[in-house]
């Protein structure tokens, strides 16, 4: 089966990359002039890889939705970015971060990829410093870091509350570099409507221009996809608003394999829904779990503030359950432990669908100030969204779909079952196995677009420095060209009554009340079923007013909307298929007698790969097996 | 809530612009003045009239994609907020509230509350960044840098590109924007290097864009959603004559 | 702009201390520092500097404001409502006042002296002593000193702003300085006008 070779390179673990390095085959500086790479999206990953392959001296184009490359989502991950620099001198390496993202992601991603994340993690940090960003320093002058989620070392470098934003920013200095000096060229507000392939590479875009509607053809010798997750399955989340999944669906309907889809991460301390306009969750960091305590009332729908429920009244619940870890469980435990309280009824708030994180006790020990010192901003923020003070009420929090672990899957040279077709940062599948640990995306996206890719492409590029600059007249640019337009036109010809953000919040719901913290092959079953009968009322029943010909965000919108009424059944296939619970993916029906998760080693130790089999047919599961040569699959506790 | 909505609205960059009123009576306090456009736009869709268009994306105050002139304040009349987090709270029931989009010759409008700002990219290309290239850095630890120039470099490094400044502006300056990232660069010891060839390009492309000068009013730094400071502009008044 | 315009800042308080020699009775200390000035060549240089300053200040602030005004071709619907260094919205109508008062100045005195109006350019004391009594002559007079305070106002520290003159200590120290000036300035020519006009 030579579309799912993962070409992992032989040799002992922490030789692989060296060795890869070492072997793949390059390409003469004139020649990579005349070889062009397309980009999509401009995170940390693309914007990352767009500089790199544009210092290399490749003609690079890049893409973006958002009006500036600067914009893209990574701007805001608040806590870290980890690396293995061991500056704490509290033994960390290489080999121990490997080890906890591989145990943090329930022995669910492959080893080779997660180990080489980690080793090129310290050129990430001694990259970004060089760009000026300006990571928080001790008083020497040296970097400071803190400790996060899930590990026992301090390796989390950050910037106050907004490393994604500065990483991105450092990005986008360099991408800026670029584009001076020509090697880049910057396309904004073009969203990408199809893969072109030719000879079955992946050889070109056609994107349209959101602000005149023009559908245009770019052609390329590779194409890369940065194009981040999609999170915004659940309607509510911490994602953009615009954030989606278009492209990388594009790219699976075309032949690129889509890796466990059913790994969607729920980040525990979210500002809960506030009312049903409400279009985002807002994320509040991890950190805060340090000092906060969460906790519901031991009396169902108790009316009283929060303040009037006397202490015995109180149920503290994750250090009931879990007294070795208390607050501090990762977040796919944090995030069961509150929707099973709310779920048997003891939630919060107006809608009952939260519960609470309380500093009175932190306050009191440490006083105002120091709270202030850890969290002031966030205290702000919060106050700023709900009108309710932190210092004098606990927060309410609930969890909110946050991050995909699974995506495109790749090999270990990033490119998708697609020749010439290149999939990095969040789009992919290969780091974070079922669960990711907290400061490890930022960490592996600027890795993958930096150091990683910028190797692995000369390795496929090598073989087509004599193929001359990829025409767009070719007929199969035409006519992916006019199947794109095929489809806007059959969106805007549908001329129905309700807005594609309306379908979007029943979709979303559904996703949140079956796929969601927990799963039940009843629930994914029914949800299927559920968003079948929503796709068909969506393709009768959806209004865009305004001209495909025009700046129209109804268009856009009902674009991605309706790739996510068929990627959410693709990932409810996956999650039926997967009967098992591993990290963020809880079956209900494989718990312990306690509730916690149940991993089943012998049958589920693969990663499932999704290959497209036409409409109406179901996709084909295609396997690729973990083998763990270095580290040992062991159940993870925190009791 | 009931609320008189004056937007601006304009079919395209060459199409002339009008104010449209709409009426809204069921507003809950709870939204978000987006979340609050949102159902207009919903309801607009509906009778499959076109929405209000305006940028928008994160919506947690980091991407510096929204913004609009709220009441004769960009980002509406909360200090240190983008329009995102703008809540219906923080207006008055029964208020006429004008919508428009940023007024600046850099800064055209593409549809209703859509502006171009790639302005502002043009600027960071000119010179807003520090000439390395991935793998030649350094050990990150090797250059040390005090405490207190990270900390004010941090400050300055978190404006969100959003506009804000140049809309709230008299003369429609960009010199906050420009002056946060020179300021970044130059309080670290990295962006020393080509301190003199940044200032001198960027405010040179700057100027050409066609953004007004600077007379130290203090609007944009009133407006500024991230609370940069005029004393970055200082700054860069002082890096701009050491480059010459 | 803020170059030249320190330059006028300096300027200013020695024709003050000038003018309040007009207090005296006795005439020959200010015809004699008005000749003295007149005639003493350091002086004249930086007389010619300081024209070169004047001319500078006004040529460069309307171009400014030009540039400026072009820079937002379509207006607001909605008056700006920020919070704001209040009276720099109002540079170029306090500046352009002041120079119409400029005008009237140099057409009583400096011109005479440059022989281009008729006077008597060594008795600028009656002159002057004979304007004070003219009570529109004093309107305006007060008039344009108190836009003058209004401009020296946000000048003093945008002066230095603009050098990129900042500092943690000096600049609040400064900005005292502002006040002071803006408001000591004009009403020491205030001062002389009053005295002159109401209580001789």
């Amino acid at each position: 089966m030579e579309k799912m070779n993962s070409k992992i390179p032989d040799g002992p673990l922490s030789q692989k990359w060296t060795r890869y390095k070492a072997s793949a085959r390059l390409v003469n500086p004139a020649n990579k002039k005349k070889l062009e790479i397309i980009v999509v999206g401009t995170g940390l990953s693309g914007a990352g890889a767009a500089s790199a392959l544009g210092e290399l001296g490749y003609s690079v184009k890049v893409f973006c939705y958002q009006d500036s490359p600067r914009r893209a989502h990574s701007v805001a991950a608040q806590g870290g970015i980890n690396a293995a620099k061991n500056y704490q001198n509290d033994g960390d390496s290489v080999y121990r971060l490997f080890y906890d993202m591989i145990k943090g992601g329930d022995f669910r991603a492959r080893e080779a990829n997660v180990y080489r994340a980690a080793e090129v993690s310290n050129q990430v940090i001694d990259h970004f410093t060089a760009l000026g960003v300006p990571f928080a320093r001790d008083y020497g002058g040296t970097l400071d870091t803190r400790s996060f989620g899930g590990v026992q070392v301090s390796r989390t470098f950050y910037a106050k509350g907004q490393t994604g934003q500065q990483c991105l920013l450092g990005c986008y200095s360099s991408l800026n570099r670029q584009i001076k000096k020509g090697s880049v060229k910057m396309f904004p507000r073009r969203e990408m409507l199809d893969l072109v392939l030719i000879d079955g590479k992946a050889r070109g875009i056609i994107a349209r221009n959101l602000i005149t509607g023009e559908i245009e053809r770019h052609g390329a010798h590779a194409v890369v996809l940065a194009t981040g997750g999609y999170g915004t399955i659940y309607y509510l989340s911490t994602l953009a608003v615009n954030s989606n999944a278009s492209a990388a669906w594009k790219a699976y309907r075309k032949g690129a394999f889509f890796a466990n889809p059913s790994f969607v991460q729920i980040h525990p301390t979210c500002v809960p829904q506030l009312n049903e306009y409400q279009s985002k969750l807002t994320l509040m960091s991890e950190s805060l779990r340090n000092d906060g305590r969460m906790w519901v009332p031991k009396t169902k729908n108790d009316p009283r503030p929060a303040n009037e429920i006397p202490e015995e009244e109180r149920d503290y619940f994750l250090e009931r359950r879990y007294p070795a870890y208390g607050n501090l469980v990762p977040r796919d435990v944090g995030s069961r432990a509150a929707k099973e309280r709310c779920d048997a009824g003891f939630g919060v708030g107006d809608t009952k669908l939260a519960v609470y994180l309380d500093f009175r006790d932190a306050i009191k020990a440490q006083g105002k100030k120091a709270i202030e010192n850890k969290y002031g901003n966030l205290f702000e923020m919060y106050l700023t969204i709900t009108g309710i003070d932190p210092y004098e009420e606990p927060m309410r929090i609930y969890p909110a779909g946050h991050y995909t672990m699974g995506g495109l899957w790749v090999d270990y040279e990033l490119m998708t079952s697609i020749p010439g077709l290149y999939a990095i940062g969040e789009s992919n599948f290969s780091d974070h196995g079922a669960n990711r640990l907290g400061a490890s995306s930022l960490m592996q996206a600027a890795g993958d677009g930096y150091f990683i890719l910028p190797n692995t492409i000369s390795n496929y590029l090598a073989d087509d420095i004599r193929v001359p600059k990829i025409s767009t007249d070719k007929p199969e640019f035409a006519e992916a060209e006019k199947a794109a337009r095929e489809r806007i036109e059959k969106l805007m010809s549908i001329k129905g009554k309700q807005s594609a953000a309306s379908f979007h919040r029943r979709l979303g719901k559904i996703m949140w009340d079956y796929v969601g913290m927990t799963r039940n092959e009843a629930g994914l079953k029914k949800a299927l079923e559920m968003i079948r009968e929503l796709q068909a009322e969506f393709w009768k029943d959806l209004s865009i007013p305004g001209s495909a010909e025009d700046l129209n965000p109804e268009l856009e919108k009902a674009g991605r909307v309706a790739d996510f009424l068929e990627l959410t059944q693709l990932l409810i296939t996956d999650a039926l298929n997967r009967k098992e619970s591993c990290g963020a993916h809880f079956r209900e029906e494989y718990q312990t007698p306690d509730g916690e998760a149940m991993r089943n080693d012998k049958e589920f130790a693969y990663v499932a790969a999704w290959e497209y089999a036409g409409e109406g047919n179901p996709p084909v599961l295609h396997r690729e097996e973990l083998k763990f040569e270095e580290v040992e699959m062991k159940v993870r506790s925190y009791k | 809530m009931k609320l008189t909505l004056k937007i601006w609205r304009q079919k395209n960059a060459r199409a002339r612009g009008t104010f449209v009123t709409y009426r809204m009576d069921d507003v809950s306090p709870e939204m978000s003045f987006l979340e609050m456009l949102d159902s207009l736009n919903k309801k607009l869709v509906e009778e499959n009239l076109e929405p209000v268009a305006f940028d928008h994306d994160c919506r947690e105050g980091i991407c510096g994609s929204c913004g609009m002139y709220i009441n004769g304040h960009p980002h509406g009349p909360v200090p240190a907020i983008t329009t995102c987090h703008l809540s219906m709270r923080h207006l008055r029931d029964g208020e006429t509230i004008w919508v428009e989009p940023w007024r600046a010759k850099p800064f055209p409008v593409i549809k209703d509350l859509i502006v171009d700002r790639s302005a502002f990219d043009k600027i960071q290309s000119a010179g807003g960044f520090i000439s390395v290239n991935s793998g030649g850095a350094p050990e990150a630890n090797s250059i040390p840098v005090k405490r207190k120039n990270a900390d004010d470099a941090f400050d300055s490094a978190i404006c969100i590109g959003c506009g804000a400044c140049v809309a709230a502006c008299k003369n429609a300056s960009a010199m906050l924007f420009v002056s946060a990232k020179i300021s970044q660069f130059a309080l670290l010891p990295q962006g020393r290097t080509e301190a003199k060839e940044r200032v001198r390009a960027m405010v040179e492309k700057m100027d050409e864009l066609g953004f007004g000068n600077c007379s130290n009013t203090g609007a944009c730094e009133a407006e500024c959603p991230k609370q940069i400071k005029l004393t970055n502009i200082a700054r860069l008044n002082r890096e701009y004559y050491k480059a010459y | 702009m803020a170059l030249a315009g320190l330059f006028l800042l300096l300027f200013l308080p020695v024709h003050l201390v000038i003018n309040l020699m007009l207090l005296k009775s006795d005439p020959d200390p200010f015809n004699t520092a008005a000749h003295f000035m007149a005639t003493f060549p350091l002086v004249k240089i930086v007389e010619i500097v300081l024209i070169a300053a004047i001319l500078i200040h006004i040529c460069y602030g309307i171009y400014l404001q030009i540039m400026n005004w072009l820079s937002r071709p379509a207006g607001y619907a909605v008056r700006n409502k920020s919070e704001t260094a209040f009276f720099s919205r109002f540079m170029i109508w306090t500046g352009a006042s002041v120079l119409t008062f400029l005008v009237l100045h140099f057409f009583n005195f400096y011109f005479i002296r440059l022989g281009l109006v008729e006077g008597n350019a060594e008795d600028f004391y009656s002159v002057a002593h004979d304007l004070f009594s003219i009570p529109a002559y004093n309107y305006i007079y007060l008039t344009c000193f108190m836009l003058l305070g209004l401009h020296l106002f946000h000048a003093f520290s945008s002066a230095f702003q603009t050098l990129g003159l900042n500092h943690r200590i000096w600049t609040p120290v400064v900005n005292v300085l502002a006040w002071i000036y803006a408001i000591g300035i004009p009403a020491g020519f205030a001062f002389i006008s009053i005295s002159l006009w109401l209580f001789r």
